[in-house]
């Protein structure tokens, strides 16, 4: 199945020349939104050649971008088929358009409408006014849910092998409970990142991700502690307590590419901070282990 | 963008208020309302809020914006770094 969209002209319902044109990019999903949308609007859809990619992202890349804007607008010959001169885009695309230079290359003005395909209809109903619910960004539960699934996916090649490395050390130094109990607690800790992290996000205390991931994960510890009975040698818990916050650090750091709100700078900011830290506990955690066998 | 805040005095974003010709388009593009029309001119009301995409700059006509734009992502961020580290091969730039 292609997700890819042919870019053009597109109509839906029964546009005039005095319809809107409402352009959007030529990833499947976003163009069935839209369309989903407008079902009881009459419009243009000019749909870019963005590679199936989503708006924001192409934008970001700037395949949805000023440049494209004018060659479909000249190519779909849009001056011929409407008698106004505006465009309507999603405000997350405007990281790639220049509105002035479209203007200026084309004659088409730019009208940012909102964030959500969801809110066209109530845009091009009113005037097109965009209201401050459409300008409003959000990152709810559902919102953060759906992308762990595809964080998973990207994870689970390497995680699986560092989790079949950790059985296999552990059942070899002691007994294959003990590989079952290191494999749970490593499991647990990339749980306790990649999942737990995003779905509490904003109750966790704390701006950095790092650390809201090594809190859960310090608490997933001791959770392990005190389930397996405790009794651990002392150099393995503190191996545990070093090692475990620090996995679930890193993939909760990882999920600053899925939220709205990180920016650039932020992150390497926290990446300086952090990476150290994570690769010394990791370090020491493991210098421990191996100690641990010969005591 | 309310119950998310990121960490503060870090992002690049930069405003000169004197080219500033109050045409109101980086109030549009800001999806974290960084930036207020007021009196005929934008004013920078919650600069920690940037995340560095860029629209306003882009859509700046003047150039009174400037940021370095980019994608925050850890991921993305370590796989530059390690492009670094990585001795350059032939046929790669």
């Amino acid at each position: 199945m292609s997700y890819i969209v042919p870019p053009g002209l597109y109509a839906v319902g029964q546009p005039t020349p005095d319809s809107p044109v409402i352009v959007t990019a030529n990833y499947k999903m976003t163009y069935d939104l839209v369309r989903q949308a407008l079902v009881r609007c009459d419009a243009w859809l000019l749909v870019l050649e963005t590679y199936g990619i989503n708006v924001w992202c192409a934008a970001g890349k700037g395949t949805f971008g000023t440049q494209e804007i004018v060659r479909r607008v000249v190519s779909s010959r849009l001056v011929e088929l409407v008698n106004h001169r505006s465009l309507v885009l999603p405000i997350l695309g405007a990281p790639g358009v220049a509105a002035h230079q479209v203007k200026s290359q084309c004659g088409f003005l730019i009208r940012y409408a909102a964030n959500r395909a969801a809110d066209l209809p109530e845009y091009l109903g009113n005037g097109m006014q965009t209201t401050p619910v459409m300008r409003a960004l959000s990152f709810s539960l559902a919102e953060r849910l759906v992308l762990i699934p595809v964080e998973l996916v990207l994870e689970l090649k390497a995680v699986t092998l560092i989790a079949l490395a950790v059985l296999l050390g552990f059942s070899l130094a002691g007994s294959f409970a003990d590989g079952l109990q290191a494999f749970s607690a490593y499991a647990g800790a990339f749980g306790c990142g990649i999942a737990l992290t995003p779905v509490l996000l904003p109750w966790l205390s704390g701006r950095r991700f790092a650390l809201k991931g090594a809190l859960l994960g310090l608490l997933w510890t001791c959770c392990c502690y005190f389930l397996s009975g405790g009794g651990w040698p002392l150099l393995v818990t503190l191996a545990a307590v070093l090692v475990l916050p620090a996995v679930s650090a890193y993939h909760a750091l990882n999920f600053t590419g899925c939220t709205p709100y990180t920016s650039r700078s932020g992150v390497r900011k926290e990446l300086r901070n952090s990476l150290p830290v994570m690769a010394g506990a990791v370090g020491t955690g493991l210098l421990l282990l191996l100690i641990s066998l010969f005591v | 963008m309310r119950g998310y805040r990121y960490l503060p005095d870090v992002v690049t974003l930069e405003f000169d208020p004197d080219l500033c010709v109050g045409c109101g388009r980086c109030f549009d593009v800001c999806p974290h309302q960084v930036f207020v029309i007021k009196e005929n001119k934008a004013w920078m009301v919650d600069r920690d809020a940037c995340m560095e995409c860029g629209a306003c700059a882009r859509n700046c006509p003047v150039k009174a914006i400037t940021v370095d734009a980019g994608v925050g992502c850890a991921t993305g961020l370590i796989g530059e770094w390690l492009n670094e580290i990585k001795p350059r091969r032939k046929g790669c730039s």
